[in-house]
């Protein structure tokens, strides 16, 4: 089979692709980072240490800078047969991603410092992790969406693990590494049948193709059923959400904050961008609309429902908030299961779901850290009567728990509010019963979401022990970040929301 | 061409693959069976690249993902094999279900 490329390199027709420099600045910027991070620790050893946070910091200021540049720009662009794009969608993505990286890195710099485990490696992977993720954002093709997808999750792998002597973070890392492996096999096995079905790996292509045939070929069904299921493992949707409560207990908090918002967020980018790209119908053409808006009503039914049952028995916060996570990759997949019928609003409910979403489960992580950088447990429990000594913290808990719960004026209200409005514009009676699914579930979730608020303000601290959480620094920056985007997103929704997540998707090349 | 064949092959290859997954309780026999699957894949890939090649169009873009999964493939079972060595020293063992310090 090899012989094939010769022949391609060799014929006078071979170009040359233009790079658009411009376009692959936020990649090639992060990238460089990455790898100085990598080579000071390499170098310098135990003398880095103190300039490893702060340079992580720094890279992923830089590369905000490119994806102002591009938007200001505000120009789509695309390279390699449009297998990588950059329109508003992608950069709307990216700069969420860093930003959440960024918000990471505030998180971790005292956690990790305080442990006496190697700190450089760990802004070098983090970096990387989010390198693949804003690779990830401007893939349209299933080649780069692979090698993306496995950027942004081999470096997770070893944070996941990173208390190398401690079990708990051991189990956490093997059960993540297992099943994240094992579904981007089936994945990948899934993408094999695409390609053979559509004998491109560009979705543009893909699109075409699949949607020619008034009944789709049993290779392509396969195909799509296997792609999803395997990103439906990297979102955590039921019932492939397995490794998620184990993996977020036993990581280090921060990571768990990292892998349940960024890591998430880029399996739901690669859906996204496979859905609005590769499978859904364009100009006039059915598209395979009757193959995966059933999958994702399935999916998202089973998911919110599932999530938020088991939730209710929690009695440790992060797995709540693992469980709450894979009930709001329900509310997320929502949209998907009508976007055949209104692409436009049900890519705009997803993109505002998410980005809000990253914002309040990010904050709600960073007041868990806080917290147990007091009390070194993550038990509800230990959560009552926070009000008596950590006033500031627990505001900010419940304005993140709420907002989860989709209370107006917070963020999570205008995020289903959105997912809501897609699901009835649809006008078709799938969409209706699943809004009735995610009105039903939101006032599930509401329940153990205000229980552990009426914990906080109401009860008694245990062993009434009353001395005051130390917050760092960086810490209280993230902790004040992530509840004024939270905030502000559910009060100026017209402003924010309606300004930055009205996206299209740049499907042509 | 003969497609069929390499086909038949690659999803008998992923069904071994797939069991080993979910039956094996030793860390390594895990690590091998997602390796049959990401060969079966392979499979299916250059496979396909030589049935959409002819005497007029030449299709690589399955052998380049061939060679992309390759190359992942070996990076991954790199970190999973680092993991599962990482267990070992902690607890002298590597059968995974022994592994439940924490229950989903």
């Amino acid at each position: 089979m090899l012989a094939g490329i010769a022949p391609v390199l060799a014929a006078d027709g071979f170009v040359r692709p233009e790079i658009d420099w411009h376009a692959a600045a936020p990649e090639l910027t992060l990238l460089g980072f990455g790898a100085l991070i990598t080579m000071i620790d390499i170098g310098w050893l135990e003398r880095a240490r103190r300039i490893a946070a702060p340079l992580a910091s720094l890279a992923l200021l830089a590369t905000m800078v490119p994806i102002i540049t591009l938007a200001l720009a505000g120009d789509d662009r695309s390279m390699f047969d449009g297998g990588f794009v950059v329109d508003d969608y992608s950069l709307i993505m990216k700069a969420m991603f860093v930003l959440a990286g960024y918000v990471v890195v505030l998180m971790s710099t005292n956690y990790i410092a305080e442990g006496d485990y190697w700190e450089n490696e760990y802004y070098g992977l983090l970096l990387s992790s989010i390198l693949g993720m804003i690779l990830m954002a401007s893939a349209r093709d299933l080649i780069s969406i692979f090698v993306a997808l496995e950027l942004l999750s081999i470096p997770a792998y070893m944070l996941a693990t990173w208390r190398k002597r401690d079990l708990k973070s051991n189990e956490a890392g093997l059960k993540y590494y297992l099943m994240g492996v094992f579904a981007s096999a089936v994945m990948l096995y899934g993408m094999s049948l695409l390609y053979g079905a559509t004998g491109s790996t560009l979705l543009v292509e893909i699109n075409d193709a699949v949607g020619e045939a008034a009944r789709p070929s049993a290779i392509v069904v396969l195909g799509i059923i296997f792609v999803v299921v395997g990103f439906a493992f990297k979102v955590s949707a039921f019932p492939f959400h397995t490794w998620a409560p184990d993996t977020y207990e036993g990581s280090p908090t921060p990571v768990t904050a990292f892998i349940s918002v960024a890591s998430k967020a880029a399996g739901f980018v690669a859906l996204l961008n496979l859905v609005f790209v590769g499978f859904v119908g364009r100009d006039g053409l059915v598209g395979r609309d009757d193959i995966f808006e059933p999958l994702m009503w399935v999916l998202a039914a089973a998911s919110m429902t599932a999530g938020n049952l088991m939730a209710l028995r929690q009695t440790n916060m992060v797995r709540l908030l693992a469980y709450s996570g894979v009930a709001q990759a329900g509310y997320m997949l929502a949209p998907l299961a009508v976007a055949g019928s209104v692409p436009d609003k049900a890519l705009t409910a997803s993109v505002t779901y998410l980005v809000i979403y990253a914002a309040m489960n990010l904050g709600a992580f960073a007041v868990v850290i806080a917290v147990a950088r007091k009390t070194r447990s993550a038990e509800v429990s230990t959560y009552r009567g926070l009000f008596h000594y950590a006033p500031g913290l627990t505001v900010a808990m419940t304005i993140f728990l709420f907002s989860l719960a989709g209370i107006p004026p917070l963020g999570g209200w205008i995020a289903k509010f959105r997912v809501m409005e897609a699901l009835i514009e649809a006008e078709t009676s799938a969409g209706v019963v699943l809004g009735v699914f995610v009105a039903v579930n939101s006032v599930i979730a509401l329940y153990y979401y205000a229980r552990v608020g009426f914990g906080m303000w109401a009860e008694e601290a245990p062993d009434g022990d009353l001395t005051p959480v130390n917050v760092p620094l960086s810490l209280g920056v993230a902790l004040t970040l992530t509840a004024a985007i939270t905030i502000a997103m559910g009060v100026i929704p017209g402003d924010i929301v309606g300004r930055f997540t009205d996206v299209s998707l740049l499907a042509g090349g | 061409m003969l497609l069929n064949q390499f086909l038949l092959l690659s999803a008998v290859l992923f069904c071994i693959g797939v069991y080993g997954v979910l039956a094996r309780k030793n860390g390594v026999l895990v690590l091998m069976s997602i390796e049959l699957i990401l060969n079966a894949v392979n499979i299916n890939l250059v496979a396909f690249a030589a049935l959409n090649t002819d005497a007029l169009n030449t299709d690589v873009s399955g052998d380049v993902f061939a060679l992309f999964t390759i190359a992942v493939a070996a990076a991954e079972v790199g970190i999973g094999l680092a993991i599962v060595l990482l267990i070992y020293r902690n607890r002298r063992s590597i059968d995974l279900s022994e592994i439940d310090l924490m229950k989903g």
